[in-house]
């Protein structure tokens, strides 16, 4: 290849396992790099004029039919499940605290987050991926202009707002959801389903789930911007960025899942050590 | 970011406009510039070729630092822009317009928002940023009336205009042409190359010229560099294979000169054949 000499890495050979570790820590310093320009790029300046709202359009509005399905669906399969169980142990009444519980502070985030990743984050890959395989974003670049802040901060500030206010939706339709199924197909009180909802579903529990779906938030916007900066030429290229937006979102939605559940429970029960039984 | 206050001095003419010293670009393992220095003058207009591949559009780029080099320098009116801070970067950035190869455009803004993107960013439309967009579209041979279309409704050839008129909105001091005749009809071409002439007297830029195109290179460039891709040269040898006018090019006793400017293939056929990737008729 070029003059001097060039060592291709042997794939059986041990080092080619160190070569994918330094290429895999390589890369998560690239997008620390990235986070952190997005970041500071935000806090010191801002949102671009004029390029929020076209941003929001297209992540927010555009998302609520199918958020609003998924909450549904997730509320009406929670009844279906907790159902039997509740059932065997005579408390089918107190399926409400349950319900609304599991689904403020775990499946409404997650589930609306991981639909969002696949509609939202994918699109924002690709799109940014075809601007990146055209030039059109060195074209910003050669102008003067910041690509990040003109292409990465409005869309990770509109991930950011919209993806709380998107589960807050998922939230409140699957809550209906569980309400409608188990009153109407399970025959539950439902006096008693919103009178046990009422004092096991507590301020705690909402806050985490919209906690967590800022996270959530933020992760899918840098995390696809990310995919679509470096995107290969081709359109095979575009599609690998959308993918891998959607794979890594995923990954890290549910990572961050589990992080922020240890986190917040331990700030919660180091100021009510008893915690919110059910039984 | 601009802790510094660093000063441009754009009125020192006789420094170089730009000046690239030992640049060295690769990706992973796969070196493209090999340690290329030249410097053009204001008011030059210097034309690049070498064969696809060999690094030019990477050249062109890292001149205003899209890409960043693994060694070596490159400066803008004498500013390193490995040093300056981002804020001075953005500047210089302004005062070079870039054509790029298949024009960029954005795919969501109109001709004429396109063409006003650089501006419209710093300033508040006004009146006066349409006259200019209209302005520039018939000085490039289109029609004003297509300034709202999307590039997506446009020719290959008219895009490219659309690009140069967006690259001439903030009357930039240096311009740079990536291929700006490659795919167009000859006749086309032939206009284009008559607007780089035009341009460069009436906005009296210095333009980077990278193409192919020998027609282009005879009609605008008065000066030519011809690179060779790093893997083709050979040891110790400079990446610039040929630095003169675009005259002494028939002149020139390299044979991979002259069988660039000729348009031959040479011995390359035959060394396809000898390494077995291409035997009878057929690729492997
Ligand atoms: N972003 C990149 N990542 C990896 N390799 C790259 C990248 N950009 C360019 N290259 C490689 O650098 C070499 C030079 O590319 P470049 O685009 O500069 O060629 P060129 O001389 O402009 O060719 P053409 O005339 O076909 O446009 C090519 O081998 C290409 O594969
Ligand atoms: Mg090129």
């Amino acid at each position: 290849m070029a003059s001097g000499t060039v060592r291709t890495p042997n794939p059986n050979s041990r080092p080619a396992v160190l070569v994918q570790v330094a290429n895999a820590l390589y890369a998560l310093g690239n997008f620390t790099v990235f986070c952190f320009k997005s970041i500071s790029s935000l806090t010191t300046k801002g949102v671009q004029r004029g390029t929020l709202l076209p941003a929001a359009y297209q992540i927010g509005v555009q998302s609520i039919p199918v958020v609003a399905l998924t909450g549904l669906f997730i509320g009406m399969v929670l009844a279906v499940q907790s159902y039997f169980q509740f059932h065997q142990l005579g408390m089918e009444n107190r399926m409400g605290a349950m319900i609304n519980i599991t689904l403020v502070r775990e499946l409404g985030p997650v589930l609306a987050a991981t639909m969002l990743a696949g509609r939202v984050g994918s699109a924002i890959a690709a799109e940014l991926g075809t601007m990146r395989v055209s030039e059109q974003i060195d074209a910003i670049d050669s102008m003067g202009i910041s690509p990040i802040r003109y292409l990465v901060v409005p869309r990770v500030t509109a991930c950011l707002l919209l993806v709380p206010a998107l589960t807050i939706v998922a939230d409140l339709v699957g809550v209906a959801g569980g309400f409608l199924y188990s009153s109407l197909a399970l025959n539950i009180d439902a006096a008693q389903y919103f009178y046990n909802s009422k004092e096991y579903v507590t301020g705690f529990d909402l806050a985490t789930g919209i906690i967590k779906s800022v996270f959530f938030g933020i992760s899918i916007g840098l995390i696809s911007c990310y995919h679509g900066f470096l995107c290969r030429v081709g359109a095979r290229g575009v599609g690998r960025a959308a993918t891998g937006a959607f794979v890594s979102a995923f990954v890290i939605i549910l990572f961050l899942d589990l992080l922020l559940g240890i986190a917040l429970d331990t700030i919660y029960f180091q100021f009510n050590p008893g915690g919110n039984s059910l039984l | 970011m601009s802790k510094s206050k660093e000063t441009i001095d754009v009125t020192r003419l006789d420094e170089p406009l730009v000046q690239v010293d030992n640049l060295v670009v690769s990706f992973g393992t796969h070196e493209v510039l090999n340690g290329v220095s030249f410097s053009i003058a204001r008011g030059q207009t210097l034309a690049v070729i070498g064969e696809s591949g060999c690094g030019k559009t990477v050249l062109l780029k890292s001149l205003i630092g899209l890409i960043q080099p693994a060694a070596g320098s490159v400066k803008l009116s004498g500013a390193d822009i490995a040093t300056i801070s981002s804020a001075t970067l953005a500047e210089l950035r302004t005062r070079t317009g870039f054509v790029f190869q298949q024009a960029a455009l954005f795919d969501s803004l109109t001709v004429r928002e396109n063409i006003a993107f650089p501006l419209s960013f710093n300033e508040p439309s006004d009146q006066s940023i349409e006259e200019r967009c209209d302005q520039l579209l018939i000085e490039l041979g289109l029609d004003p009336s297509i300034s709202d279309c999307y590039p997506g409704e446009l020719s290959g050839g008219m895009r490219k205009r659309v690009g140069m008129a967006r690259a001439l909105m903030m009357r930039p001091e240096l311009l740079l042409y990536d291929e700006p005749t490659t795919g167009l009809d000859p006749i086309v071409s032939d206009v284009i190359n008559e607007l780089i002439l035009r341009t460069r007297i009436n906005h009296f830029v210095t333009s980077i010229i990278v193409t192919h195109d020998m027609k282009t290179v005879r009609k605008t460039a008065d000066r030519v560099l011809m690179l060779l891709p790093a893997s083709q040269l050979n040891k110790g040898e400079n990446q610039i294979i040929f630095d003169g006018p675009p005259s002494e090019l028939d002149r020139t006793s390299d044979m991979r000169v002259q069988q660039f400017v000729r348009g031959d293939a040479g011995d390359r056929i035959a060394a396809l054949v000898s390494d077995n990737s291409f035997t009878d008729g057929e690729w492997k």
